[in-house]
């Protein structure tokens, strides 16, 4: 039935039939998607990620190597509503600190002076930074006029762990996007071919894909990522850490290309359209592959979690990613020993970056998978 | 059925070759080698070395030849001798070094696995049956976030919450107190209470997976219409449940007990580092850091050999409980 004929059919008798009727496939999916409230929250989650991505320096209120030597290895700073005596403050503030040398350890200690009130202030001057390398610019999301906020503390060396564990969004997610993408690609090609040509070469292809997914990941990753180089610069060493991740990460995507072909290309509206005239390449690309895309985007929502914790591992062990990079396994490489995390346990907030993210696309997937089929039920 | 295992056992046997080919490989692959790194360090320590010295390390150590040779000279000695070479790092034979720790890093593994499935099978039935109760829900959202967290992180928060407020440390084997102590009732105790973390640590994430797939497999066989027509013929609710729903789907949970044991062997490393483990985990990554190749080589060997034979015990249990698998 053409665009045309569903237009009559409707405008002769709107009462019969439904919106359902004539929504497109994707449509139909964006509402049975929308109905999954924890997909829902996860894509939202997912955007604030995004935003941070796009936009670290102006939502961190310091620059990520930016010492405050004043508050070394210091607690995270509450925002607070109401002073000490209960009378309410309209503007959030945080207290005050106060630093003293411990008289037997000789250490530095700091603690919350509540005599002193710091107001958090909104698009405050701060250091400058050049938004996209391009715009050069001082203003930060929030910051104060006096003293200093570190929402999350400070580490051993009074760096700022919220400023760098927002700047640190852009490395973790985008090895996950990338490591997916290649494996993606990987998957899709190799899946596809195995799934086209079929016979020998399928069986080949299907031996390694069992091969692969019987050895331990991690050991390999690990194995892998200490055969690069030391020396290598940053961007050489996040380019093949990505790699390394993705070159084990494609056999889900291939085994799922691979039978959603064979299982599709015998079907009845394939027929038709090879009756038709169809070329193979057309009715890959305009019948088969709409036809299981919507698997494949299932997968890819899966696979990502999986990159991105192994990133993590690899950069909290130390044989990942390094500084100057910063990701949130590098941020976690300060937490190694029981000590640090002992004396500063906000070390380990960058932790809760990884879970959320993680559940968030474990949410994006579940949803996805429910609406993938949206003629089901 | 012989055919059956014959081929197995060969696909078994052909897998071990490519994985061993595969680590030494991966090994091979790191830039510089043992005599490079060797001089670098008599240098640090003001010992004067010579270009022909480096020449010397590497020729007694057959590291001059093309890599086919060397890897048939390692295979074969492991093979043959059941000589895994010596430990650079170690001066001693990677054999010993590795089995002095191995019978550790098998037990946590083991005490993991069965962890799991004594946790997750009545969990996930549980689930089943009252599902979108508080519990279930509770069960889920526990389950998500046991997936999400990578496991160092659990173990390190582990570690921080029974330093803080027990007042205990959790790395290593035993407490201080019981280091050098003899054998006692206590001591044992004290074991059992440090293999406890890393067995949980391990298996929250393996756990939490096996909850959902038994969750799902229990859904699926209760609304088939046997069980209806098994409450319409008066079977008691647990009778029925335990022996008709629940025994079908163990079948594809048992069908997995290779990859969760793939997942134990690939997480055990980093938690044993973690939690200062003396297990194969601290060796594993400090051989790969100071590029210990032949102790290196061995342990990526070893963990795959380990996880490919534990697969096929699961193919072989499989059959054992799914007499309709075709023995083809």
């Amino acid at each position: 039935m053409s665009l045309i004929d569903t237009y009559r059919a409707y405008r002769a008798r709107p009462k019969a039939i439904r919106r359902t009727d004539l929504a497109s496939q994707w449509q139909l999916m964006w509402w049975r998607f929308r109905k999954h409230r924890m997909a829902m929250l996860g894509m939202i989650l997912l955007g604030l990620f995004g935003v941070c991505v796009l936009f670290p320096e102006p939502i961190s209120p310091y620059a990520p190597f930016e010492r405050n030597s004043k508050y070394v290895a210091g607690a995270p700073m509450m925002p607070h509503f109401f002073e000490a005596d209960g009378t309410f403050h309209p503007r959030p503030f945080v207290y005050g600190v106060k630093s003293e040398r411990d008289p037997v350890t000789l250490k530095l200690r700091h603690t919350r002076d509540e005599t002193k009130i710091w107001e958090i202030a909104f698009f405050v001057k701060g250091d400058p930074y050049h938004l996209f390398g391009l715009i050069p610019l001082d203003i930060h999301l929030f910051g104060t006029r006096e003293g200093f906020i570190h929402l999350f503390g400070t580490d051993f060396t009074g760096l700022d762990i919220f400023s760098r564990t927002i700047h640190a969004c852009r490395v973790s997610l985008s090895v996950g996007l990338v490591g997916v993408l290649v494996s993606f690609v990987l998957g899709a090609a190799i899946g596809g071919a195995a799934g086209y040509f079929g016979g020998q070469f399928d069986n080949i292809v299907m031996r390694i894909i069992e091969f692969i997914r019987s050895i331990p990941t991690l050991p390999l990753w690990l194995a892998l990522a200490a055969a690069l180089p030391r020396d290598w610069g940053p961007l050489p060493t996040y380019l093949a850490v990505t790699a390394i991740l993705a070159l084990l990460g494609w056999t889900w995507l291939a085994r799922t290309v691979r039978s959603k072909l064979l299982a599709t290309r015998h079907e009845d509206f394939v027929l038709a359209a090879k009756l038709s005239g169809c070329s193979d390449s057309r009715i890959i690309r305009r019948h088969l592959l709409p036809s299981f895309m919507s698997y494949l985007i299932v997968d890819t929502s899966i696979a990502f979690p999986e990159i991105l914790l192994a990133e993590t591992s690899l950069s909290f062990l130390g044989l990942g990613l390094r500084e100057p990079v910063e990701s949130w396994g590098v941020l976690l490489y300060a937490a190694q020993s029981i000590r640090s995390v002992d004396q500063a346990p906000w070390l380990m907030i960058p932790g809760l970056f990884v879970i959320v993210a993680v559940l968030a696309f474990n949410f994006l997937g579940d949803g996805l998978r429910d609406a993938a089929d949206p003629y089901s039920k | 059925m012989i055919t059956f295992f014959a081929r197995r056992f060969a696909y078994m046997v052909i897998t071990l070759l490519l994985v061993s080919v595969v680590s030494f490989a991966i090994v091979q692959s790191a830039p510089g080698d043992y005599a490079e790194i060797y001089a670098a360090r008599k240098a640090n320590a003001g010992a004067i070395i010579s270009q022909a010295e480096i020449e010397n390390v590497r020729r007694q150590l057959g590291l001059d030849k093309p890599w086919h040779i060397q890897y048939g000279r390692w295979i074969g000695n492991i093979v043959l001798h059941n000589d895994w070479g010596m430990s650079w790092e170690w001066k001693r034979p990677v054999g010993e070094v590795i089995w002095e720790r191995m019978p550790l890093t098998l037990a946590i593994a083991f005490s993991t696995l069965i962890f799991m499935y004594v946790v997750s099978i009545p969990v996930g039935i549980y689930s089943a049956v009252h599902r979108y109760s508080i519990g279930d829900h509770t069960v889920s959202l526990l389950g998500y976030i046991g997936l999400a967290t990578p496991n160092f992180l659990l173990a390190l928060v582990l570690m921080y919450l029974s330093q803080r407020y027990f007042g205990q440390s959790v790395g290593g084997l035993f407490s201080p107190a019981y280091e050098n102590a003899p054998w006692s009732w206590g001591k044992f105790k004290d074991l059992l209470a440090h293999l406890a973390v890393p067995v949980i640590v391990l298996g929250t994430g393996g756990t939490a997976f096996l909850i959902r797939a038994m969750r799902a497999a229990v859904l699926d066989e209760l609304n088939k219409m046997y069980v209806l027509s098994a409450k319409a013929s008066g079977l008691s609710p647990l009778k029925l449940l335990i022996r008709y729903p629940v025994r079908m789907a163990l079948n594809p949970i048992a069908a997995t007990l290779g990859w969760r044991l793939t997942y134990v062997i690939s997480g055990a490393p980093i938690v044993g580092f973690v939690l200062a483990l003396p297990d194969t985990g601290p060796l594993f990554l400090h051989s790969l850091l100071n590029q210990d190749m032949l102790l290196a080589g061995a342990m990526i060997f070893i963990y795959c050999a380990l996880t490919i034979i534990g697969t096929l015990l699961s193919d072989l249990l499989l059959v054992a409980l799914d007499p309709r698998i075709k023995l083809e």
